[in-house]
């Protein structure tokens, strides 16, 4: 039998709004617990709540960049649930007129090719606070900060068919609300969380099978484990004779499984209702195109202009454009070095990756900055140092000893293009092995490699390569 | 659409209301009657009606992203049966 996974993805995405979608209270992170969080927060009986402009405005951005219709007559409802960090008990939410609706972005597979998936819709509501389950007397601490706080729920058509595509979706969001500067994108702190829903059946089958929804899933590794985990447990439910159960389920990450989150799941019943505190939101067609006049070069758009503009290839263009800082750390090295672009993005394609990736850094905390490694991009291209050294400047510079010019002095690595000096050393090369040079001039051209390896040898890999190749071509048909 | 006794616990269930055991029959017969006035309603052709989501006419106003609040944790925690470490505590929630 042969098993096709169905997976949707729910994104939760935190609005970079200084204040608060529905009070003047900041959203900052890691303050002191309840401090920031105000009357309207707190849900204190005859409280209004009063909506945030600018979180609407970035709602509006996120429909533009995903191809989306606005809702231009949009809604508020309470969701009703009780939990003890939702001090109303209801969570203001949208549910029949969302502020976005359907939409579509272009995802990369691995294998180069690209597919459409579906944006269901996308709306405003308000995050929840939190609650800490260490022992507080026996009892549970209640922070509520982060009630309040502007969420963008984006939620997803069941369009893909893999853990790998779920991530390559989820990574293009997060490109997208990074790149219009709604979302700070952090995983870590909770401004960018995911849901899973995910079911399997037989392939060919038109009907979907019973889903299982994942929650807590805070890193992109962690949302591929969590679905690939559990397309295998469903998998192994149905060819057992069993049955998947609709339910909850939370991913443990470090027993890498999800397991059920209630043992009895009452069917949800929110009881959705219309917000009798807040009117319907009315977005007129000036401001949508005001907004759209401002949105940035969005990633299919710098992917495109990279390919076109810098003969990239489309896996190099989609490295580089995936995280707009990276993209700009990218632009700066070419403008300020103007080297090759090519050889710029090999570079931070390259060394710069691995190295982030080495101490677990983002790029815009890198060491070496773009303007440092531009200098170095001159350095290469005016011929004071070849590229193997190059990397031993990069090495300096990411540990801190200078820009490329003060480690090429310090560390002597200037490239030797002196013609005399060479041929000296050249001399001595041949001098010392006139085995070689015999077996070179009877016919065996394979030793020539041998001599240019002595002669960085000797140089400390500080020859001019070229220049090397053809004064020794040169002594040795002498 | 009539409520049986079970509707009306799930209700004060969800709702989290506690609820007289003796008193269920008249909730079920009050909330009964109250669904008939809205099946009632529901009879009425509004088929060229739009739905309102506000009986009031008008569209939301907006306000600019601007921090307007400062800390007043004192005094809302004044009133709070027990808080510690700044943290408001309410009983052991299991996940």
């Amino acid at each position: 039998m042969e098993w096709e996974a169905v997976i949707g993805l729910e994104i939760h995405s935190q609005l970079a709004t200084n204040s608060k979608i529905f009070s003047g209270a900041s959203t900052a992170y890691g303050a002191e617990p309840n401090t920031q969080a105000c009357a309207v927060d707190l849900g204190l009986p005859g409280v209004l709540p009063v909506l945030n402009k600018e979180a609407v405005g970035m709602a509006v951005k996120f429909g533009l960049a995903v191809n989306a219709e606005i809702g231009q007559h949009s809604v508020f409802a309470r969701k009703n649930y009780f939990y003890p960090d939702l001090p109303k008990g209801y969570q203001i939410s949208q549910y029949e007129l969302p502020i976005v609706g359907k939409g579509h972005v272009e995802i990369e597979l691995e294998d180069g090719s690209s597919k459409t998936v579906g944006v269901t819709r996308a709306h405003l509501e308000e995050d929840a606070g939190k609650s800490l389950h260490e022992d507080f007397q026996g009892m549970t601490g209640i922070d509520l900060n982060r009630a309040g706080t502007p969420l963008l729920e984006i939620v997803s058509e069941p369009d893909m068919r893999s853990a790998k595509e779920a991530v390559a979706y989820m990574k293009k969001i997060h490109s997208l609300v990074t790149y219009l500067g709604i979302c700070d994108g952090n995983m870590q702190e909770g401004s960018f969380r995911c849901d899973a829903n995910v079911s399997v059946r037989l392939k060919g089958e038109e009907t979907f099978g019973t889903r299982a929804e994942l929650k807590n899933i805070n890193s992109f590794r962690f949302v591929e484990r969590a679905i690939n985990y559990e397309i295998e447990r469903q998998i192994d439910v149905l060819e057992g004779g069993g049955k998947v159960v609709q339910e909850t389920r939370l991913y443990d990450a470090d027993k890498d499984e999800t397991r059920s989150m209630r043992g009895k799941e009452e069917a949800n019943d929110y009881r959705y209702f219309p917000d009798p505190d807040l009117l319907p939101v009315v977005i007129e067609d000036g401001f949508i195109e005001a907004t759209r006049g401002t949105l940035p070069e969005l990633p299919d758009e710098k992917k495109a202009r990279y390919m076109e503009a810098f003969g990239l290839s489309a896996y190099d263009a989609g490295v580089l454009t995936a995280s707009r800082d990276l993209a700009a750390y990218f632009e700066q090295v070419v403008e300020e070095s103007g080297a090759d672009a090519k050889q710029c993005a090999n570079w931070v394609q390259g060394e710069v990756s691995a190295a982030l990736n080495k101490d677990g850094i983002e790029i815009t905390e890198s060491p070496v900055s773009a303007a440092m490694l531009a200098g170095m991009m001159k350095r290469i291209a005016d011929n004071t140092i070849s590229g193997k050294i190059a990397k031993q400047v990069f090495q300096a510079m990411w540990a801190g000893e200078g820009d490329a010019d003060a480690v090429i002095e310090a560390k002597g690595l200037k490239q030797i293009t002196d013609t005399g000096a060479i041929e000296s050393i050249i001399d001595e090369v041949l001098a010392n092995n006139a085995d070689q040079v015999e077996q070179y001039r009877a016919g065996n051209e394979k030793v020539f490699g041998f001599f240019v390896g002595q002669v960085m040898k000797a140089t400390q890999g500080k020859a001019n390569p070229q220049q090397v190749n053809q004064l020794l071509k040169g002594k040795l048909q002498s | 659409m009539s409520l049986d006794k079970a509707d009306v616990e799930k209700i004060a269930h969800l709702a989290r209301i506690a609820i007289d055991e003796e008193r269920v029959p008249d909730y079920a017969s009050n909330l009964s009657g109250i669904l008939g006035l809205v099946e009632q309603m529901n009879a009425v052709d509004t088929d060229a009606v739009a739905p309102m989501a506000h009986p009031l006419d008008m569209a939301q106003r907006l306000r600019e992203d601007a921090v307007t609040e400062s800390n007043q944790r004192d005094k809302f925690q004044a009133i709070s049966p027990k808080v510690e470490n700044g943290l408001f505590l309410v009983p052991k929630v299991i996940e």
